[in-house]
């Protein structure tokens, strides 16, 4: 790691105003990509603002229709609440097949998102049951936070106080992982409220996307068949050691069919 | 540039001075001296250097020192009290639950996560082998591993 100057906030307000004195500062949530990326060395920031400390930026509240998750608290909190487990169950399973026990139990929502690495598995379901992103200045709907590769909306320094997701009346995530990191391969999260369909697909592109298509199938028909035959091109979708861009576009297809078959269990 | 910080190691108070870029793992293993708590991969992926922070398993690889601050942190030598090996160290004797012993420290702190999280549940060994996922043993001797930590989980819901 090459040097850098730690600074702790234990405010909103505090971890802002250090952002704006510092040279070329970087906020720190749960640290299980920053510090990773520290050591290899492919980010060299001057300060690092630890957010560890906001005790305001832990917690979730279920009230009316939707389930809002402070940005600090960690993805093992998320899996194992109650009230997450009642009101979206398919979350509260994504947050539980996030990386390893470990990194759960430190890994946070808000750092996640800020991250927006294109195999994480949150941002699908931030797209798919429609998520709006709360910011220390303002909100942001699913549509409009993930721009492409590691890019979201966040402006410099802007920081993810929460997220708030709308109850579906019913929802379904499945991932294919990679065995050794847990990454998605692919992950699709779909979801039903009234005659509103989404789904939304991470680790088969540069961000995380809806397909429209899958939806429209849905809205007139939720099981699984209604997507079986319907297919995204493989074309600007990623390629790796660990799966093709054409394979991808394939799991995308039955990934979605067990996603739904899941919603309606 | 250095930090100050005061943490609570295995039940005693230290205070911590390192550079501002020293891990939590450099920290137990190069300044306490320490060195139950391995470092396995340095990737966030092996588990070797698992260690509790206020009774949570973490990866000390992906912490910095002064994430300590103010925390209370338990590492395998915190384990046996008065000369007894903790169920889990116990249970892992019994069973021989080790090859060549690199991952073992990793592995019990994981699993006391894993009963832990269980408290009061019978575990099962697919429960098991699915929460080991954060702990790698490259002698592949997960076997004896899974039975140690089925074998101590009676004996930690009991007491």
């Amino acid at each position: 790691m090459y040097e850098f100057n730690y600074q702790k906030a234990s405010s909103v307000d505090e971890a802002k105003q250090l952002h704006g004195n510092a040279e070329d500062p970087k906020y720190m949530s749960g640290g299980m990509t920053l510090l990773p990326t520290l050591k290899m060395r492919l980010a060299r920031p001057s300060d690092v603002i630890d957010l560890a400390g906001i005790g305001d930026l832990v917690g979730i509240d279920v009230s009316g229709d939707t389930v809002t998750i402070k940005a600090m608290t960690p993805h093992a909190v998320v899996a194992a609440s109650p009230d997450v487990k009642k009101a979206i169950p398919a979350l509260a399973k994504l947050a539980g097949g996030i990386g390893d026990p470990m990194v759960r139990n430190r890994g946070t929502i808000g750092g996640s998102l800020a991250n927006n690495d294109p195999a994480a598995d949150y941002p699908a379901a931030v797209m798919g049951l429609g998520a709006t992103i709360h910011t220390d200045r303002r909100e942001i709907a699913a549509d409009d936070f993930f721009l492409d590769l590691f890019e979201t909306a966040l402006e410099e320094g802007e920081m993810i106080t929460s997220v708030s997701f709308p109850i579906p009346d019913k929802a379904g995530y499945m991932k294919f992982p990679n065995p050794a990191s847990r990454y998605c391969i692919v992950g699709v999260m779909v979801s039903q409220k009234g005659g509103n369909v989404r789904v939304g697909v991470t680790g088969a592109g540069a961000c995380a996307f809806r397909v429209s298509d899958m939806e429209n199938a849905l809205a007139s028909n939720f099981a699984p068949e209604a997507v079986a035959d319907i297919s995204i091109p493989d074309t600007n979708l990623n390629s790796d050691i660990h799966a093709s861009a054409e394979y991808r576009a394939h799991l995308v297809t039955v990934m979605a069919k067990r996603a739904v078959a899941e919603a309606n269990s | 540039m250095t930090v100050k910080f005061t943490t609570t190691i295995n039940g005693k108070e230290v205070q911590g001075e390192t550079e501002d870029r020293t891990l939590l793992v450099q920290f137990i293993r190069e300044h306490l001296g320490l060195t139950g708590t391995h470092v396995g991969c340095d990737t966030t992926q092996c588990g070797c250097c698992t260690v509790h922070v206020d009774g949570l398993p973490m990866k000390s690889c992906t912490m910095l020192a002064v994430h300590a601050d103010g925390k209370e942190i338990t590492t395998i030598e915190g384990l046996a009290k008065d000369g007894e090996l903790h169920p889990m160290q116990a249970a892992f004797r019994e069973n021989h639950a080790l090859q060549c012993g690199f991952c073992t420290p990793g592995m019990v702190m994981s699993s006391i996560g894993i009963v832990d999280r269980h408290k009061g549940e019978k575990l099962d060994e697919k429960t098991v082998r699915h929460e080991l996922e954060g702990n790698i043993c490259r002698c592949t001797g997960y076997h004896n591993i899974v039975k140690a930590v089925l074998s101590a989980s009676e004996v930690m819901n009991k007491g």
